[in-house]
C-alpha cells in the first residue's frame, strides 16, 4: 500500500489528488456556509432573523442558493471580450484556491511545505487583482470598469502596508515558512507583542478581500456591484466562491500570523490542532461579518487616505522599533 | 494638545469599537421579525381589509340597497342595482364590488346606515386571475357569512368610538 502511493506515478497522483480534495471540499462547503453565517449573522445585528425556511433552521439555504446558481443562463454580453470574458472568474477562483495549498492546518499537515510560503501567499494573493481587472475590463462595462480601477488601487495600496506588516512578523520568526512561523509562537501568540500590526493586518485583510467597509469596488448602491455587473450565473458564482474563498484565507493567515495557528491558547489541549485552526478561523470570519453590520462604506479618498496616510507610516515605523528591539535585546531568532 | 487628543483617540479606535459593542448587543437581542405565514401580527377593530356583506341573526341580509356606498366610494368600486322584493321589502338584485378599484378607505363601511357592509379583518386574498377579484353580491355575503364572528366583535370593540 506504501509502496503503491509513494513510489508509483499514479499513486502518486491519486494520492496529489486526493490531497487537494481533502482540503478544497471542506473549504467550499466552508464558503457555502459563510454566506449562511453572512446573512444570519448580518439579520441578527440588524434584529432580523435570517434565511430560516429551507431545512432546519434555513440550513439548506446555501444548496438552494447554489443549484439556483448554476440552472441560471450565462450571459455574455454583446461587446465583451469572450475569452478574457470567462478567464476572469475562473482566475479568481484558481487563485483563491491555489493559496490552500501552503496553508498548514495542523502540526505538518499542509500539502505543500515550502519555505516561502508567505511570500507565495502574498504573491498569489496580489494576483487576484488581476482577476478584478480582467473581469472590469472585458466586461465593456463604466460600472465593471469603474469596480476593476477601484479595486485594483485599493488592493494595490493595502498591499503595501500590508507587507510591512509581515515583514515585522518574519522579523521576529527568522522564517518564511508558515509552519515555523506558528511554531515560533509556541510561548506567546504574536497578536501580543505585535497587537498594533495585528489591528492593521486585520483591517489591510478587510480591504484586500474587499470587504465592508472598503467594499468600494463592489458599491452596489453606487456602481451597482462593480467588477461583475455583467456577470450571471457559475461565472458570477466563481467570483463569489473565490471571493469568500479569501475571506477565509485572509483569516486564516491572519489565525497563522497572530493567532497562533493550530495551537490552542496557553498550550491547551494541543491533540485538537486543526479544530483550533478552524476555530480561530471562524472567529476571525465572524470579526468580519460583524465588521460590515456595523460600519457604513469609505469614501474612495478616505480609503486612500488610509491606506497611504495612516497605515503605511505606521506600520513603517513600527517594523523600525521591533527591528530596534529585536537588535537591542538581541532577540532576533537566527542570531 | 486638541491635535494630540483626536489622534490618540483616532489610534486607539475608541469610536469603532464602541460601535463593535453596540451592534454585537443587538446581535444577543429578541428578534423582530414575525414568522409571517405562520405567525400574525396584531390588528385592529380598526383594519380595513376584505369586505363583506353582513346578515340578520335570523339569516335577512342587511343590505338595503340605500346606495350611499356606492355614492361615497371615492374609487366608484361599487355598483348596486335594486329592485323591491316580492315580500315588498327593497334589496339590491346586484352588488359588485371592483376589489382592483378599491382604495380600502372605509368609507362605504362609514356611510352604510345598517352595518351592511364592512371591511373584516382579512387581508390574505389574493387571487392569479384579475377576474377573481370583481366581486359580486354572493362572494360578498359569504364574506360575511364567513367572517361573522370576527366582526360582529370588532364592530363591538369600535362601537364606544363611534
Amino acid at each position: 500500500m506504501y509502496d503503491f502511493f509513494y513510489n508509483t506515478d499514479i499513486g502518486l497522483v491519486i494520492l496529489t489528488v486526493a490531497e487537494a480534495l481533502a482540503l478544497l471540499v471542506p473549504l467550499l462547503i466552508g464558503v457555502a456556509y459563510l454566506t449562511y453565517a453572512e446573512r444570519k449573522v448580518l439579520a441578527a445585528m440588524q434584529l432580523r432573523k435570517g434565511p430560516n425556511v429551507v431545512g432546519p433552521f434555513g440550513l439548506f439555504q446555501p444548496f438552494a442558493d447554489a443549484i439556483k446558481m448554476v440552472t441560471k443562463e450565462t450571459i455574455i454580453p454583446s461587446g465583451a471580450n469572450r475569452a478574457l470574458f470567462l478567464m476572469a472568474p475562473m482566475l479568481t477562483f484558481m487563485l483563491a484556491m491555489l493559496a490552500w495549498a501552503v496553508v498548514p492546518v495542523n502540526d505538518g499537515w499542509v500539502s505543500a511545505d515550502i519555505n516561502v510560503g508567505i511570500l507565495y501567499l502574498f504573491a498569489i494573493s496580489s494576483l487576484g487583482v488581476y482577476g478584478i481587472i480582467i473581469a472590469g475590463w472585458a466586461s465593456n462595462s463604466k460600472y465593471a470598469f469603474l469596480g476593476a480601477m477601484r479595486s485594483a488601487a485599493q488592493m494595490v495600496s493595502y498591499e503595501v502596508s500590508m507587507g510591512f506588516v509581515l515583514v515585522t512578523v518574519l522579523l521576529c520568526v527568522g522564517s518564511l515558512n508558515l509552519s515555523d512561523i506558528v511554531r515560533a509562537q509556541r510561548h506567546m501568540w504574536f497578536c501580543i507583542p505585535l497587537f498594533p500590526m495585528f489591528i492593521i493586518f486585520f483591517i489591510s485583510a478587510l480591504a484586500e478581500t474587499n470587504r465592508s467597509p472598503f467594499d468600494l469596488p463592489e458599491g452596489e448602491s453606487e456602481i451597482v456591484a462593480g467588477f461583475f455587473v455583467e456577470y450571471s450565473s457559475m461565472s458570477f458564482g466563481l467570483f463569489f466562491l473565490g471571493e469568500y474563498a479569501n475571506m477565509i484565507l485572509m483569516s486564516g493567515m491572519t489565525a497563522i500570523l497572530f493567532l497562533g495557528g493550530w495551537m490552542g491558547p496557553f498550550g491547551l489541549w494541543p491533540q485538537l490542532g486543526v479544530l483550533w485552526f478552524i476555530l480561530k478561523i471562524c472567529a476571525l470570519l465572524f470579526v468580519f461579518l460583524w465588521v460590515r453590520a456595523t460600519f457604513p462604506r469609505y469614501r474612495y479618498d478616505q480609503l486612500m487616505r488610509l491606506g497611504w496616510k495612516v497605515f503605511l507610516p505606521f506600520s513603517l515605523i513600527w517594523l523600525v522599533l521591533t527591528a530596534g528591539a529585536l537588535m537591542a535585546f538581541g532577540w532576533l531568532p537566527n542570531a | 494638545m486638541a491635535f494630540i487628543d483626536r489622534t490618540a483617540r483616532s489610534l486607539l479606535l475608541g469610536e469603532l469599537v464602541s460601535g463593535l459593542g453596540l451592534t454585537l448587543r443587538y446581535f444577543f437581542k429578541r428578534k423582530a421579525t414575525i414568522n409571517y405565514p405562520y405567525e400574525k401580527g396584531p390588528i385592529s377593530p380598526r383594519f380595513k381589509g376584505e369586505h363583506a356583506l353582513r346578515r340578520y341573526p335570523n339569516g335577512e341580509e342587511r343590505c338595503i340597497a340605500c346606495k350611499l356606498c356606492e355614492a361615497i366610494c371615492p374609487a366608484q368600486a361599487i355598483t348596486i342595482e335594486a329592485e323591491p322584493r316580492d315580500d315588498g321589502s327593497r334589496r339590491t338584485t346586484r352588488y359588485d364590488i371592483d376589489m382592483t378599484k378599491c382604495i380600502y378607505c372605509g368609507l362605504c363601511e362609514e356611510a352604510c346606515p345598517v352595518d351592511a357592509i364592512v371591511e373584516g379583518p382579512n387581508f390574505e386574498f389574493a387571487t392569479e386571475t384579475r377576474e377573481e377579484l370583481m366581486y359580486n353580491k354572493d362572494k360578498l355575503l359569504e364574506n360575511g357569512d364567513r367572517w361573522e364572528p370576527e366582526l360582529a366583535r370588532r364592530l363591538e370593540l369600535d362601537a364606544p368610538y363611534r
